[in-house]
């Protein structure tokens, strides 16, 4: 099965009932996507499909054969995209294990309304708990990365 | 971390040698806290090195899970040692007994203990480095080490400079110094100061490694059938269907069950899906076992006084009969799973005589001591490699080593490295809950509305039966977890006739210390019924309470603070109310204010929380916020949404849709206002979670004149 996964062409060997997080993690070792509920409950698993953010652990690997998938790992190289500066700048992580899955969903957000109000952030980033309870600080991040956003373009 | 990995970095230091450590021994005098009995002799202990390109690693005798101590400790020896922040680094320490704990003499992280315990610790392995470096130095440019300072990494002799990573080496070979003088807080640069974290970068590009992301070459997977009660045993089984599906390699016998051992995750859950209807279980005594008709049994057992008498003076029963006003209420918590967002995971390779483990564990001595048990090695042949943990809140650190006990008897049985992982539902399935508990108060009152009796009855599993600890912290029949936050409570304390009990049932459930304790339920009685006796003294809840912590004037301060931030003087906006809690617990005071109101559907929102936080000196005021807002967070899960329930022995709740936590659009905005005090040094990861309970509760109150005493809290549909 052909895939591509941050912008590179991967043949993968996986048998097509198995979701997408266990392809990115066991089989193409990127652990950046994290499991945490395995029914697309919690968010860590999110990753961008087509630039829309889906979470990857009830996705049949046979349904995203051909399509872009973005992990955190190609968010950026180096960690630059303005919604992971933000998350540094508002000292947002604890323990981080949800936080690709946070950073994912509030990426696809900004790229999709440069403008959130809090109501769109709240409705945006739902879908991904965090038991650490970083909550405040990922809303105030979120607003960071979209300023940020607008004033490059 | 910036340019290197960590990976890279430990090889680095690795192939660097022993020559590069600034490795000293800290005199035991120089330690805050004072050694454990028959532990005399000092060890050598290495908490930071100097490598030659002016990095400094600082070794991390605690676990990262999120509260911070890879930033804050790492703080405590930069201002000693007075280095370039960054270029700091931070590693987990081995699992070794110069790691122990300063106060507990094991290896661990928990109990909101990890700064104050380090505190001088930490401090002085800066100081020395400092000296050694300086004195290097001296000795290079053959001067009186005296006439030497010290600047954000360089030692200076007037016009000249060195780095300490050019001092490394020579550094390495002078004495420690029997004696460093720390620095007075005046002279602080970067303690006290909102710092950063220094695990940000490696955490949002998913290249932070936790337990979870371990991979190496023959490592496989394995997931557990587990018997659906707690304490059935496998009578029987067959494995075939598990083995025909691809990718499953073995299915092996261990004390908990049976595991699937795969080459990944997915091949292993549908080898443990095909498992589970070919397993016959002898479910045992725990079958019957149904949450609702414990809770009532307990209510029962509340009516008559404990077998633990936790503390007495006076005569409770005469004075309640005397008293002006009675007050009875009972209050309780259900059980509890902490779903820390990691699900469990313990790699394990026996190899050579050795067992090496990779998990985020916050009991690496415990683990230690289990697993050598198990793999029949001697302790120090048991080398844990500590990951981060994605969260803790006391899950990960069980006195039984439960979840790596069993990875060393997966990777025993099946003869290779493997790497158990637990499920969200075997997870919140799996036991180790914050017990279910509830209270029975009963409180005199005399003429003027103050307390004259105070008849208190506790019902709910000890967290410590049964383990280690119970020999240091059950006293009498009395787990000190189970009463903490009532005993020493500062409104208890004052009335003059008192009793104190507990009941201690056991049950199959396996429970254990969850976020804050034994307070999670002791602040919610306590702080509800001082606001119940506030309404029935007819008085204001914040003036009552002011009344009896008189003489707390800490209490007071974080009380009053809290209410002003939060403008209790003042009406709140239209359909909301205010409560408020205070509480001291792990050494630190939290008052909160909690602003609500109720939806059409009857449900409880909670807009703002105002704290005030007395944790004396403060170290990270940037972390401690961070701490409060989680630990409210978290204490929230619990007021408005968490329950865990049995029937027929079975866990009626298994995943995140049923087993319910706070998400983002229920997170209030969260204020914190931190007081600095002289007291002595405080925790910082538990408190906040304590009293939130009661301060929600309370502002419903006010709202509805509903008292709700059950968590979590609901009100009734009309």
């Amino acid at each position: 099965m052909r895939l591509n996964v941050n912008g590179t062409a991967r043949e993968v060997d996986a048998p097509g009932d198995m979701p997408l997080l266990w392809v990115i993690r066991d089989v193409l070792g990127l652990t950046g996507t994290k499991f945490g509920c395995g029914m697309a409950q919690c968010g860590a698993c999110t990753v961008h499909l087509d630039g829309q953010a889906v979470r990857s652990c009830v996705l049949p690997v046979s349904a995203v054969a051909g399509r872009m998938v973005t992990t955190i790992e190609g968010l950026s190289p180096d960690g630059s995209h303005p919604v992971q500066k933000a998350w540094v700048e508002a000292d947002v992580v604890q323990c981080g294990y949800c936080q690709p899955g946070q950073i994912m969903s509030a990426a696809a957000l900004i790229a999709h309304n440069p403008s959130p109000s809090d109501d769109d952030i709240d409705l945006a980033l739902a879908g991904n708990i965090c038991r650490c309870g970083t909550y405040q600080r990922v809303r105030e991040a979120v607003r960071k990365a979209a300023a940020q956003r607008r004033a490059e373009r | 971390m910036t340019a290197l990995t960590r990976r890279q970095l430990l090889q680095r230091s690795l192939l660097s040698g022993a020559g590069l450590f600034v490795a000293f021994h800290v005199p035991r005098k120089a330690r805050a806290v004072p050694e454990p009995a028959g532990k005399q002799v000092p060890h050598p202990n290495a908490f930071v090195r100097v490598a030659p390109d002016d990095t400094v690693t600082v070794l991390l005798a605690h676990s990262e899970m999120g509260q911070g101590v890879w930033t804050g400790l790492a703080m405590l020896i930069a201002e000693e040692l007075d280095c370039d922040w960054s270029k700091i680094h931070v590693e987990h320490a081995p699992a070794a007994p110069v790691y122990a704990h300063p106060a507990f003499g094991m290896q661990m992280t928990g109990g909101s203990t990890s700064t104050w315990s380090e505190f001088d610790r930490y401090r002085t392995a800066g100081a020395m480095a400092r000296a050694m470096l300086v004195d290097a130095a001296a000795a290079r440019w053959k001067t009186d080490p005296k006439k030497l300072r010290t600047e954000s990494g360089y030692v200076v002799h007037g016009k000249q400079r060195l780095s300490y990573g050019q001092l490394a080496l020579a550094a390495q070979a002078q004495q420690p110094p029997k004696k460093v003088t720390l620095k007075d807080r005046k002279r602080w640069k970067l303690l006290g100061k909102p710092t950063r974290r220094l695990d940000s970068p490696e955490k949002v590009t998913g290249k932070a490694q936790f337990g979870m992301d371990v991979r190496f070459p023959g490592l496989r997977t394995a997931l557990v059938a587990r018997s659906p009660v707690f304490g059935g045993k496998v009578k029987s089984f067959d494995a075939a269907e598990a083995k025909s599906v691809a990718g499953v390699e073995q299915v092996v016998q261990i004390p908990t069950g049976l595991a699937v051992v795969a080459r990944d995750f997915w091949s292993a859950k549908r080898g443990r899906d095909a498992l589970q209807i070919h397993v016959d279980w002898d479910l045992g005594p725990g079958a019957t076992l149904d949450s609702a008709a414990l809770l009532q049994d307990y209510r029962d057992k509340a009516k008559s006084k404990g077998p633990g008498i936790a503390a007495q003076k006076g005569d409770a029963e005469a004075a309640l009969a005397t008293a002006a006003k009675r007050v009875v209420a009972e209050y309780d918590v259900p059980y509890l799973a902490h779903a820390p967002m990691e699900p469990l995971n313990c790699a394990v390779k026996l190899e050579g005589g050795r067992c090496e483990i990779w998990t985020g564990t916050q009991f690496q001595t415990m683990d230690q001591m289990s697993a050598a048990k198990i793999a029949g090695v001697p302790q120090e042949n048991v080398v844990i490699h500590t990951q981060f943990l994605g969260g803790g809140f006391g899950r990960r650190a069980t006195p039984s080593s439960d979840f790596v006990s069993e990875a060393v008897h997966v990777a025993k049985a099946a003869g290779v490295p493997v790497k158990t992982v637990w499920t969200r539902e075997d997870d919140i399935q799996g036991g180790y809950y914050r017990p279910l508990f509830l209270h029975r108060i009963e409180v005199g009152l005399d003429g003027k509305g103050a307390p004259v009796a105070w008849k208190h009855t506790i019902v709910g599993q000890s967290i410590l039966a049964g383990t280690p600890f119970e020999q240091f912290m059950v006293k009498n029949g009395v787990d000190a977890t189970s009463v903490e936050g009532v005993t020493d409570s500062p409104y208890v304390e004052e009335v003059p006739a008192r009793l104190i009990t507990v009941h201690s049932p056991r049950t199959p459930v396996p429970v254990l210390w969850w976020r804050s304790v034994g307070n999670t339920h002791t602040a919610f009685a306590m702080e509800s019924i001082v606001d119940e006796l506030a309404y029935a003294a007819g008085r204001d809840p914040l003036e009552f309470r002011a009344a009896l912590l008189a003489h707390k004037p800490r209490h007071l301060r974080a009380l009053k603070t809290a209410a002003d931030k939060a403008g209790w003087a003042k009406a709140p906006p239209a359909g909301r109310a205010r409560g408020l809690a205070v509480h001291e617990s792990f050494g630190s005071i939290i008052a909160q204010v909690a602003e609500v109101s109720v939806d059409d559907d009857k449900r409880i929102q909670v807009h703002k929380v105002t704290c005030a936080v007395d944790c004396g000196t403060a170290i990270n005021p940037l972390g401690i916020e961070a701490q409060v807002q989680g630990a409210v967070a978290f204490g929230l899960s619990a007021v408005l949404h968490s329950e865990l329930t049995l029937k027929d022995g079975r866990v009626e709740q298994s995943n995140f849709h049923d087993y319910r936590v706070l998400r983002l659009p229920d997170m209030p905005e969260v204020q914190v206002q931190v007081l600095e005090s002289d007291a002595k040094m405080g925790g910082i990861g538990e408190p906040a979670t304590a009293p939130i309970s009661a301060a929600v509760a309370n502002a419903v109150y006010a709202l509805t004149k509903q008292r709700l005493r059950s968590l979590p809290l609901r009100l009734a549909v009309a």
